[in-house]
């Protein structure tokens, strides 16, 4: 089953036409994505070959919809650009829409958000700044790998794309029902917390996988999320034990306020939580190790 | 991007908020300028940490002498850590009360917030935790922002008296603007006073910017303290890199933000058994990892004389293995090309894409200084003991 994005799900790429949407159109065909369009108003009725697959260009979200029955929009446009892109696909009523977009300003998302909170949530937003959904084996719609890992029953949800990448690898031979990189801004679209809540009921997931890193709350209150609602056994870990408070740590979110956003803080939430916190990658790949082999 | 407090009150000042006259003097000779100009003065250190009132960084001065004399004795001053460079010299003001307002991010609502609150000119924390019901947050809607119904629904639910009302929501309305317009993640005004007179006035300037609005921000470059930051994080800067200065031996150079923060803990861990080293650096590389990428990291890791060894951590996604461990041989070429003498162990870690094709490359080189490792645990270990020999 996998969440979110499934063998079914018909993809479109706003930006499709531009260098970074072209490379990852091509890749995400490749790893067996139903692509079915691309949004591009200036070369609307035009198409794009992709070794030997012809996709075509709409001129806006709402007419490759119509057109394609297309239910996931993946977002590779500008910054500049990002929030209209984004509100273009909220307002055609697609179900997920995700953003890879680095160096959003915060208040643009902000803003798209919000437009997505009034106009009553009918899109699920993930990111932006983040790598995107893979459900290995059915539907890549973003720039994970697609062959690090194959299908399995781990659901897997990050703030950060490499240690995504790293975990699948460490997990490779397990397997993932979907993995859903949410991204390191300071506001994003899809949570921990809504990631959690739709693996807890999905069929195919008997266990997860948490990474975060420092920066916010998020972790705490998916913490307590998790000792509210979460029954299948979830693995934790969170980067930045050793980041010195008020510095940015490459993603725009990662930073330590005063005490407020700390590794230790975390940890220590999802512990009480119930939570096994690995200290490194590895040690958090051996715990989920141990967790599936006791099922 | 913290503004000093001089630059938010310009700041404030262009988008039409109350504030006293004033300017920013770096020697005592520019601060006596502006007394002579403004007359009584306050003299306030310029450092972007709280607590400088209690460390003696606020000053009074009656005439111009004094405020050389003042400037004189907080120039040069350290407060917490900061070197003060810099004061602001603004006119006093007679304040018969103090209140505070803010605007910020709010991550866990993914919208903005006002805290507004009748007791200011402290801590704003310390307020919450002593007198939580004088803190008044209300969330603002990111489309519709705020206006002056909006500002009035704060201004009644922080309980700011009748007098100051019709004052306080001009300045609601106003700071938002300022808020939205220079693509800003906190403004903060405390104290926000009431004088003897009657007037509101923001009587400090706290702002905070975002540096992914930059595109839309020419002017806010000019704002950056270049002096303040670290020359190697001044050097990563120019050449684009995302480097973050710290205070260990081992030099970290990886791909993405997440794996890069990671490899900075496994190192610290495994340094504890070797002399306790730790990491020298946060950089990451990002995706596309070219030789010039990498021969640009290098250089400002190596030029970092407390970096004893240094760790390329990488794991393949997007990135070819390959193209990265060409980058790597090829760095040393440019360096070397460059007159620059390479002499600091690299431990190399391999993973994902075309790992095996990256791996060869590097044994192939045969570079003495390159050591390949193949696990993430296993290269931090041979890192800080590396390092912990070489310190």
């Amino acid at each position: 089953m996998a969440i979110w994005l499934t063998k079914d799900s018909k993809v479109i790429v706003q930006g499709m036409t531009g260098s970074e949407g072209s490379k990852h159109t091509r890749r995400m065909l490749k790893a067996g994505t139903n692509i079915v369009g691309g949004v591009n108003p200036r070369k609307a009725g035009t198409s794009v070959d992709f070794d030997g697959t012809s996709v075509p260009v709409f001129g806006s979200v709402q007419d490759a919809m119509k057109e394609t029955g297309a239910d996931v929009t993946v977002i590779f446009v500008p910054p500049a650009f990002t929030k209209d892109a984004a509100i273009e696909a909220i307002d055609a009523g697609i179900a997920l829409a995700v953003i890879i977009t680095e160096g959003v300003p915060v208040h643009d998302t902000a803003v798209l958000w919000a437009h997505a909170v009034a106009t009553g949530n009918k899109t699920r937003i993930v990111g932006p700044n983040c790598p995107g959904i893979a459900s290995p084996g059915a539907s890549n719609a973003g720039i994970i790998p697609a062959d690090i890992a194959g299908p399995g029953r781990i659901g897997l949800v990050s703030k950060s794309g490499t240690l995504t990448y790293q975990m699948m690898y460490e997990l490779r031979d397990i397997g993932f029902s979907t993995c859903v990189g949410i991204g390191g801004d300071p506001i994003i679209g899809t949570t921990h917390i809504d990631a959690l809540a739709a693996f807890q009921d999905d069929p195919e997931t008997d266990a997860i996988v948490m990474i975060g890193e420092i920066g916010g709350d998020a972790e705490e209150r998916a913490a307590e999320f998790i000792k509210a609602n979460v029954t299948k056994p979830v693995v934790g870990y969170i980067a930045g034990f050793t980041a010195p408070p008020g510095k940015t740590m490459g993603h725009a979110g990662a930073i330590i306020s005063g005490s407020s956003g700390t590794a230790e803080a975390k940890k220590v939430a999802l512990e009480a939580a119930g939570v096994k916190v690995g200290k490194t990658p590895s040690e958090t790949a051996r715990l989920m190790r141990e967790v599936m082999s006791g099922n | 991007m913290d503004l000093y407090e001089y630059q938010g009150r310009d700041v404030f000042e262009k988008h039409g908020l109350p504030v006293l006259a004033g300017g920013m003097a770096e020697t005592p000779e520019e601060a006596r300028a502006i007394a002579e100009r403004v007359g009584r003065v306050v003299v306030k250190a310029q450092v972007k940490v709280g607590g400088r009132g209690k460390a003696g960084g606020i000053q009074l001065a009656d005439t111009p002498d004094e405020a050389f004399a003042k400037a004189s004795q907080v120039l040069g001053m350290d407060i917490k850590g900061h070197t003060v460079h810099k004061v602001m010299l603004a006119e006093t003001a007679d304040i018969a009360e103090e209140y505070y307002f803010s605007y910020l991010l709010d991550r866990a609502n993914r919208t903005f917030l006002c805290i507004a609150s009748v007791a200011g000119g402290m801590e704003i924390e310390q307020v919450a935790e002593e007198s939580p019901e004088k803190v008044a947050k209300v969330a603002i809607d990111a489309v519709k922002g705020v206006d002056e119904a909006k500002a009035r629904e704060i201004v009644a639910a922080a309980g700011f008296p009748a007098e100051v009302k019709d004052q306080v929501v001009d300045i609601a309305v106003k700071l938002w603007k300022t808020f939205v317009a220079e693509d800003a993640t906190l403004v903060e005004v405390n104290p926000l006073a009431k004088t003897a007179d009657g007037r509101v006035l923001c009587l400090d300037a706290k702002v905070t910017l975002d540096e992914n609005a930059g595109f839309r921000h020419p002017d806010h470059e000019a704002l950056e303290d270049k002096s303040a930051v670290d020359p190697l994080e001044q050097a990563a800067k120019a050449k684009d890199l995302n480097y973050v200065k710290l205070d260990g031996e081992v030099g970290i150079i990886g791909n993405g933000a997440g794996l890069v923060m990671s490899t900075l803990d496994v190192v610290a861990y495994a340094g504890e058994a070797y002399n306790n080293v730790k990491p020298a650096n946060f950089l990451d590389i990002g995706g596309g990892a070219s030789a010039e990428v990498m021969a640009n990291g290098l250089e400002i890791v190596l030029s970092d004389p407390a970096v004893k060894s240094v760790f390329v951590n990488v794991f393949g996604g997007i990135t070819a293995c390959d193209a990265v461990a060409n980058g790597i041989i090829s760095a040393f070429a440019l360096l070397e090309s460059k007159g620059e003498t390479v002499n600091k162990p690299l431990v190399v870690r391999l993973d994902g894409n075309n790992a095996e094709a990256g791996r060869a490359i590097l044994d192939g080189a045969n570079n003495p200084l390159v050591e390949r490792v193949d696990t993430m645990d296993g290269a931090a270990k041979r890192a800080a003991e590396l390092a912990a020999a070489g310190a």
